[in-house]
């Protein structure tokens, strides 16, 4: 029985304990700080984390302090789910139940180098949650295109917007039949610190995935960060949902598109966002022709 | 008591005695029977062990890496290709100060593919950081896997231990072993207390942005770890004498009394040279052997000789054989060889070949530069 992740409403009504401190090093408008901050105050301090190469790697800060309040396991860039299956194992070794292994990495950590790591602990069903924060592309090396990056964005590697859309990386991983998958971003908090509440209470792997809209990298302002968000999941961009022992669940908004209700325009998020400054009405036409593509499956599907 | 096994069954045997609590591990021949024998001991209860069927040799040593970082003592055993798949994390686990022991059965690299013996696998891995043994025999294989142990977690090095022998001439070949009482190994190695450790009451960040002199301080400290742990495989290696019979230091000597010239080489090929040193002496030559049981930390002040022959079954291409290009600075006359690539037979009528080569003041690739 899974609980439906406590009872909270708002963010007043979050736990008040902090374990990413001040004085950490992201750039100002980050969602990961705020992805971070709510996920760990769902997961509280009996946690482990193991953080591969990558954004959240700097924004710890520079030893021999760290913004994390947590034990925290820098390791190589392809190697967190592998460094996950260790700490657990070692854990069970010890008979502690009671401490998870969270594994926080981002997307080029995920869908990309680390990927066969992934899918290994995965099978093994090692006993950790695994952090995919999504920010569609390798943000801390400079903005690449990564598995990640969806159709015609621009990138530094894809100055002229990249030619292929992006993977489903969170699809991948239910198709290793897992206890819990789920997606959130930070404009909805109270959903993602559910989610991560139910996972704590899961035993076995789980994924959650996070979209994580980042301002240098999609260019846009740092105050629009949360709204960037939020405009993802209306204009069904980003899909909100749980699939705990393969029964899938659509949430929120993206539950009431699912019964029905319109998307918001497409164009409006992506005219929000630099990298598709370029976009020809051809590109804007085969994004929502996969857009469309997506919900009718989804609406099949899960409908 | 005595037991007679292969080679990568008493690694197994020993990695068992030394219980480790996590064992990552990726099959690859010719080390697959070390970790079959391992889940065997897992799954049967007779090892208080997770054993983690990891999918990749670079996961295995993550794992490896990020459990002993936990806290618990851990073991892995690879081969050439999976010992080259880790080379990153085996930096890693070295900069990270993290004892993990690992057994390399030798194997030659490809293509084409030979999975026969040489050593290019792990004198590759030479400057990752990691204490490196060679084993001639079964009984220093396990000798050495349970020295290790004691070695790396000692506080003063903390640094991983590599075991290394000859894929088949060692890993499929049964010999006689003695092996000591559980009691003894015991006595001997207790259990595992790590200098520190990823704890949710004491929460510490590992491995995060270090800024350059700090880092190059870390990085010296390690070069110090590396020098004292000559003194400490030295002193351990006395203690196992005095509990076990055998005695191990940095490099053996054999037959060296005396002598004008004296071999010098790893692995089985010192096995086959002390038949070669015997063969010569009955012919009247005043020849002698150092094996090498320590790569790294390299023991150069123990070669006090002023003739070595090298025989070298790796190669640095573009220069020589390794031990012959790491020795040159230290040795007034030296000769080089390299022998035996890709498990091309190496016996001592051989050895004794290169010897009459050396002294004839030749040197190179056998036989093709030297017959």
């Amino acid at each position: 029985m899974v609980s439906n992740g406590g009872d909270i409403i708002a963010i007043k009504d979050l736990p008040l304990e902090e374990y990413v401190l001040k004085g950490h090093a992201a750039c100002p408008g980050c969602p990961i700080t705020i992805a971070l901050k709510i996920a760990l105050k769902a997961l509280g301090k009996k946690t482990i984390m193991a953080v591969p190469a990558s954004c959240s790697a700097v924004i710890q800060s520079l030893y021999p302090k760290s913004s994390f309040n947590l034990p925290t396991l820098n390791i190589a860039f392809e190697a967190s789910a592998a460094a996950a299956s260790g700490i657990a194992s070692a854990l069970k070794a010890m008979g502690r139940k009671d401490i998870i292994p969270l594994v926080w990495a981002g997307d080029g950590g995920s869908y990309d180098i680390g990927m066969q790591a992934l899918s290994g602990a995965l099978e093994r069903n090692t006993n950790f949650i695994y952090v995919c924060y999504n920010n569609q592309m390798y943000s801390n090396t400079g903005i690449q295109r990564s598995g990640a990056t969806p159709y015609k964005a621009w990138t530094t590697t894809t100055w002229k917007g990249k030619e292929e859309h992006e993977k489903n990386l969170a699809e991948i991983v239910m198709a290793h039949h897992i206890p819990y998958v789920a997606t959130a971003t930070i404009a909805y908090p109270e959903d993602l610190y559910k989610k991560m509440k139910k996972a704590k209470e899961i035993k076995g792997s789980r994924y959650i995935e996070i979209l994580c809209p980042c301002p240098p990298g999609w260019r846009f302002d740092m105050s629009k960060t949360v709204e960037i968000s939020r405009l993802a999941v209306e204009t069904g961009a980003w899909v909100l949902y749980e699939c705990i022992d393969g029964k899938m669940e659509f949430n929120g908004y993206s539950k009431r598109i699912l019964e029905g209700k319109e998307r918001k325009s497409i164009e409006d998020w992506l005219k929000m966002q630099g990298r598709y400054r370029h976009l020809k009405e051809e590109d804007v036409k085969e994004i929502k022709r996969r857009l469309d593509e997506k919900w009718e499956y989804y609406k099949k599907m899960y409908g | 008591m005595i037991v007679v096994d292969t080679g990568n069954h008493v690694a197994a045997l020993a990695a068992k005695m030394a219980k480790p609590k996590v064992i990552a591990a990726y099959p690859i021949t010719p080390q697959t029977t070390v970790v079959e024998r391992l889940a065997q001991y897992v799954e049967n209860g007779e090892l208080a062990a997770e054993f983690i069927r990891v999918e990749s040799e670079h996961t295995a040593m993550t794992a490896c890496i990020a459990a002993e970082a936990t806290g618990v003592r851990t073991f892995t055993a690879t081969s050439s290709h999976g010992l080259l798949l880790m080379h990153e994390m085996l930096h890693w686990a070295a900069l990270a100060r993290l004892p993990v022991i690992m057994v390399n059965v030798n194997r030659a690299i490809g293509p084409g593919w030979n999975i026969w013996s040489d050593v290019n696998d792990s004198m590759s891995q030479r400057d990752t950081g990691w204490i490196q043994f060679y084993c001639s025999s079964n009984q220093e294989i396990f000798d050495n896997i349970i020295q290790a142990y004691k070695i790396g977690e000692s506080e003063e090095i903390m640094l991983p231990v590599m075991i290394c022998y000859d894929g088949f001439v060692l890993s499929h070949t049964s010999m006689p072993v003695e092996v000591p009482s559980q009691e003894k190994i015991d006595e001997f190695l207790p259990e595992f207390k790590p200098a520190w450790k990823l704890d949710v009451e004491n929460p510490i960040t590992h491995g995060n942005i270090i800024e350059p002199y700090s880092y190059m301080q870390v990085r010296y400290d390690m070069q110090n770890a590396m020098k004292k742990a000559k003194k400490i495989i030295e002193e351990i290696g006395e203690e196992w004498e005095k509990k076990f019979g055998k005695r191990y230091g940095l490099i053996e000597e054999y037959r060296c009394e005396d002598a004008d010239y004296v071999i010098l080489t790893i692995s089985s090929l010192a096995s086959e040279a002390k038949v070669a040193v015997d063969e010569l002496r009955n012919k009247g030559e005043r020849v002698g052997l150092l094996k090498l049981r320590c790569f790294r930390p390299f023991p150069y002040e123990k070669i006090k000789y002023d003739k070595v022959i090298v025989i070298d079954r790796a190669v640095s291409f573009g220069l020589e054989g390794i031990i012959y290009s790491e020795l040159k600075g230290y040795v007034k006359e030296i000769y080089g060889f390299v022998a035996g690539l890709g498990g091309t037979n190496v016996c001592y009528k051989d050895i004794e070949k290169i010897y009459e080569a050396a002294k004839k003041g030749k040197e190179g690739w056998y036989p093709m530069e030297v017959i």
